[in-house]
Parts: structure tokens; C-alpha cells; sequence
């Protein structure tokens, strides 16, 4: 038995469930763009809350912090008790997976107020802007490049994370995990980690052309030196320490 | 709320507490794969990441490769490796796919750390006559402590929401009441379990956070200005008007 022959019978299983494959995907992505784009609304309030009292700063961030924390198989044991949901449900893993993007956006939301350059904040007063068109007009905008920086890390690993709801009964990629297992086809399993893989990224693709498209005055380049330190405090949350190393 | 209940006296039953499926068996399973799956990745990512840090060669690779695994689904990527390792041999397949998912936050940490001190310290620790080696031992490394312990922070939670579904496989720790509760239609047991987690997580979460806030080094916690502005520290010109949002 060669790697050929592998190949070939990967290659094989994978042209014969092309159907199957295209429908989870689908499935998928239906599954993971709800709670992308609630959480993203939801958090623009409470983002603004957190970036502009000290003492919801504390509250909020504390518990979008915790929540992240929950590992995705409790919260979805424990969603239901708290709000009476059915377990086997995808309202269940929708709220989930919204609790999740909000737990990333309220902070990011919150660093890319904070990050808007206070002069320009003042002058948008001083021309007469009130609050509300200030934010919506002058900080919000400015704010873009970095709240989509947090958007692409919310929406990536989102959409990896629809494929533990085949645990709770909600069909999406993570059908192919599951299946391939039981029945021990290894191009089952590694058509949907692929596929996965691939749905993120093109999410991520749209993402940022979109970014461009919206925000034409954001820093071009493949990353903004702002956008690295946002997405690098995803990955390393909370750091504390020396920042701001102006290079 | 009968729910809840229902949980605690799981928890608090005796019989979950004797035998080879009591809590502190799956706890401690629970914890040694999380334990040792992060010390593997530390050993792997962090010379890597200081490498990377320090000399700024293939940090466009460390970062390609951190936003990618974000993309990575952790649960199939345990059941690929069960099978492609063997089902013979599911604690070794899984203990890679834990190092392979704690691996990129590590590193992460470890060179945005190095990346974050401010190039005139570094410089002028330079000037002051310190080898490549010196300055990497006695600055960069200090300061960038604080990322590093984020980044195995991260990571570890990573890895304890990993071993809960890595149940699946059998594999044992908490995530296999829940498993084997679903199963059975036993909530109560799912819940207790589900709450045991949650409790782990927060705990070691909090325990990092303790650890990394004592890792900054005192020079540079003195006169620091609060963490949350990093555009420019300048007071505005105008004072406090309703639109003022800083802070000292």
C-alpha cells in the first residue's frame, strides 16, 4: 500500500462526496455568520462603554475576559440551564459562539477607540460635532483598521469553532470529523479540517476587502504596526507589560 | 434551578468521589495533559520565539503561522491524528495535537514580547557594552516576561478546552462525563461536570494572571502610566471639557 495509492483513494473519497461536502460547507457557514455579525453590533456599544468609564472599563472587560475563558463544550451544557434553551439546538451554539465574538470585540472595540488620536477627537468638537456625530463620523471611522483587525480574529476562529457543535447534534463540518472517526475514513476528516481552514481564511479574504473598500484612508500595507500589537494581544490576551516600543 | 440543584448533588455524591471514574481521576488527567501538553510547546516555541524576537528573522512566518492555527479546528484535528497515529496509541496522537494547538500562542508571546521592548533600551544596552547574548539574557527577556506568561496563559486554556472534547476519543479527563452524559440523558451529571471545568479554567486562568502581573519587572512597572492608551500620552490642550475621556 503506497502513498500513491492513498492519495488516490483520498482523492477518490473526496470526488465521490463532493455533494456532501458542499452542503456542510454551506451549513457552515450559515452556522457562523449569525453569531459574527451579532456579536460585532453587539459589541459596538458595549466596546464604547468599556473605552469610556473607567468603571464599566473594569466590569466589562473582567467579564468578556471569564467568558472567553469557558471552554466551548461547558458553555454549551450550561447555556441552556441558564436560559432555559433545549441543548440539542443551534440557538444553543449560536449564542455560544456570539458570547465568544463578543468576549474578543468589546475588547478590541474599546483598544480602537482608545486608539484614535486625541487632537483629532478635540478638533471634531471644536468644528461643532455632538457626541453622537462625533462617534459615528470621526472616531468610529478612525477607529475602523483596528476594530477589523479584531473582526478577522473573532471571525476566524468562529468559524472553527461551528465544528464543535456536531457535539451538541448541529450539523456543519464537524459532521466529518465525527463520521470520518466512527468509520475510520481519514479523507473524510481531512477534507472538513481543510475545508474549514479554507472558509476561514476566505472569510478573513473578504474581510479585509471589504476593509479596503469601506475604509480607503486606513494604513495600507499587509499589517499596520497597531493592527500586529491588536492581534497579538488576541493571541496573548490581557498582556500587561512593556508596551509601546516606537521603533 | 431544580437544574442546578440537580448538578450539585452529582458533585457532592459520595459516588463520584471513589472508584476509577472519581472527579479527582478525571481532574487530574485533566490537569497532566493540560501540564505537560504546555511545557512540550514551551520548549519548542519559546527558544524559537526568542529567535525570532531578537534577530526579527522569519517573523513574517511567526505571525502567518499564529493567525493560520487560529483557523486550525482543534476538534478535528485530534481525531485526524488519532487515526493517522493510530488508535493503539490515542494519548500519543493527542498530546501532539495539544502541542500543536498550544504552540502558536507561545510563540506568539515569546517574540511580541521581545518585539514590544522599545528599541532604545535595547540600544542602549548595547552601548553600554553588553554582548548579543547579554542583552537578550538581561533585557529583552525580563521585559518581555509579562507577553510570554500571556501567551502561555492563552495557550493553556486552549489546552484544557481541547482535553475536554478530546472525551470524544476516550481519552479520559473532565470533558467525559459530559460525553457519556450525553449519551445517557443524564444532564445533572453533564452539568456538574460542565461547572467543574469552568471552575478549572477560571482557576488557572486567574493563576497565570497572578503569575504575569509578579513578572513585570519592578523598573518598569514604576511611573508607568495606566495600560490602556497607547496613542500619544499627551494631556489635550484643552482640560476637561464634557468631551475629555483620559485618564492619568
Amino acid at each position: 500500500m503506497g502513498a500513491v495509492d492513498e492519495l488516490v483513494a483520498a482523492m477518490n473519497w473526496i470526488i465521490d462526496n463532493l455533494g456532501l461536502i458542499g452542503r456542510l460547507s454551506l451549513e457552515h457557514l450559515a452556522l457562523a455568520i449569525p453569531p459574527i455579525v451579532i456579536g460585532f453590533v453587539v459589541s459596538i456599544p458595549l466596546g464604547f462603554f468599556a473605552y469610556r468609564f473607567t468603571l464599566t472599563r473594569g466590569l466589562l472587560l473582567t467579564v468578556a475576559g471569564l467568558l472567553y475563558t469557558i471552554p466551548s463544550l461547558a458553555l454549551f451544557v450550561i447555556l441552556p440551564t441558564v436560559l432555559n434553551i433545549s441543548f440539542l439546538s443551534s440557538l444553543n451554539l449560536t449564542i455560544a459562539l456570539t458570547i465568544y465574538v463578543v468576549a474578543i470585540m468589546a475588547r478590541a472595540v474599546a483598544d480602537a477607540l482608545a486608539s484614535v488620536d486625541p487632537d483629532i477627537r478635540q478638533s471634531a468638537t471644536a468644528v461643532g460635532y455632538g457626541s453622537w456625530r462625533r462617534f459615528w463620523a470621526v472616531e468610529f471611522p478612525l477607529a475602523g483598521p483596528v476594530v477589523l483587525a479584531g473582526l478577522r480574529v473573532a471571525a476566524v476562529s468562529t468559524i472553527s469553532l461551528v465544528t464543535v457543535g456536531i457535539l451538541i447534534g448541529v450539523e456543519s463540518l464537524g459532521y466529518l470529523f465525527t463520521n470520518g472517526f466512527q468509520r475510520r475514513i481519514v479523507p473524510e476528516i481531512l477534507a472538513g479540517v481543510v475545508m474549514v481552514v479554507i472558509l476561514a481564511l476566505l472569510v478573513d479574504l473578504l474581510l479585509v476587502r471589504l476593509g479596503r473598500l469601506l475604509m480607503p484612508w486606513a494604513p495600507r500595507g499587509p499589517q499596520s504596526r497597531k493592527m500586529v500589537e491588536i492581534s497579538s494581544r488576541t493571541a496573548v490576551p490581557q498582556a500587561t507589560g512593556s508596551r509601546g516600543g516606537t521603533q | 434551578m431544580n437544574l442546578i440543584a440537580d448538578a450539585f448533588g452529582w458533585l457532592f455524591d459520595p459516588a463520584q468521589w471513589q472508584g476509577a471514574n472519581a472527579l479527582q481521576v478525571r481532574l487530574a488527567e485533566h490537569l497532566f495533559y493540560t501540564f505537560v501538553a504546555v511545557l512540550i510547546a514551551a520548549v519548542i516555541a519559546v527558544p524559537l520565539g526568542y529567535f525570532i524576537g531578537h534577530t526579527g528573522r522569519g517573523r513574517e512566518i511567526a505571525i502567518g503561522v499564529s493567525g493560520a492555527a487560529r483557523a486550525l479546528p482543534s476538534f478535528g484535528l485530534i481525531l485526524l491524528l488519532v487515526l493517522l497515529v493510530g488508535v493503539a496509541q490515542k494519548p500519543l496522537a493527542a498530546f501532539i495535537a495539544f502541542v500543536l494547538l498550544a504552540i502558536p500562542s507561545i510563540l506568539a508571546g515569546a517574540y511580541s514580547g521581545i518585539e514590544a521592548v522599545d528599541r532604545r533600551v535595547i540600544d542602549a544596552a548595547r552601548a553600554t557594552g553588553m554582548t548579543e547574548w547579554q542583552i537578550l539574557r538581561k533585557v529583552e527577556i525580563p521585559l518581555g516576561l509579562p507577553r510570554l506568561i500571556g501567551g502561555i496563559r492563552a495557550a493553556a486554556l486552549q489546552v484544557v478546552a481541547t482535553v475536554t472534547l478530546a472525551a470524544y476519543i476516550g481519552l479520559g479527563g473532565l470533558g467525559l462525563y459530559i460525553i457519556k452524559g450525553l449519551a445517557l440523558r443524564d444532564f445533572p451529571q453533564m452539568l456538574g461536570a460542565a461547572l467543574v471545568i469552568v471552575a478549572l479554567a477560571l482557576l488557572l486562568d486567574g493563576l497565570i494572571a497572578l503569575i504575569q502581573r509578579f513578572a513585570v519587572p519592578r523598573g518598569v512597572t514604576a511611573g508607568r502610566v495606566s495600560d490602556v492608551r497607547s496613542s500619544s500620552s499627551r494631556r489635550p490642550a484643552v482640560m476637561e471639557t464634557s468631551i475629555d475621556e483620559r485618564r492619568g
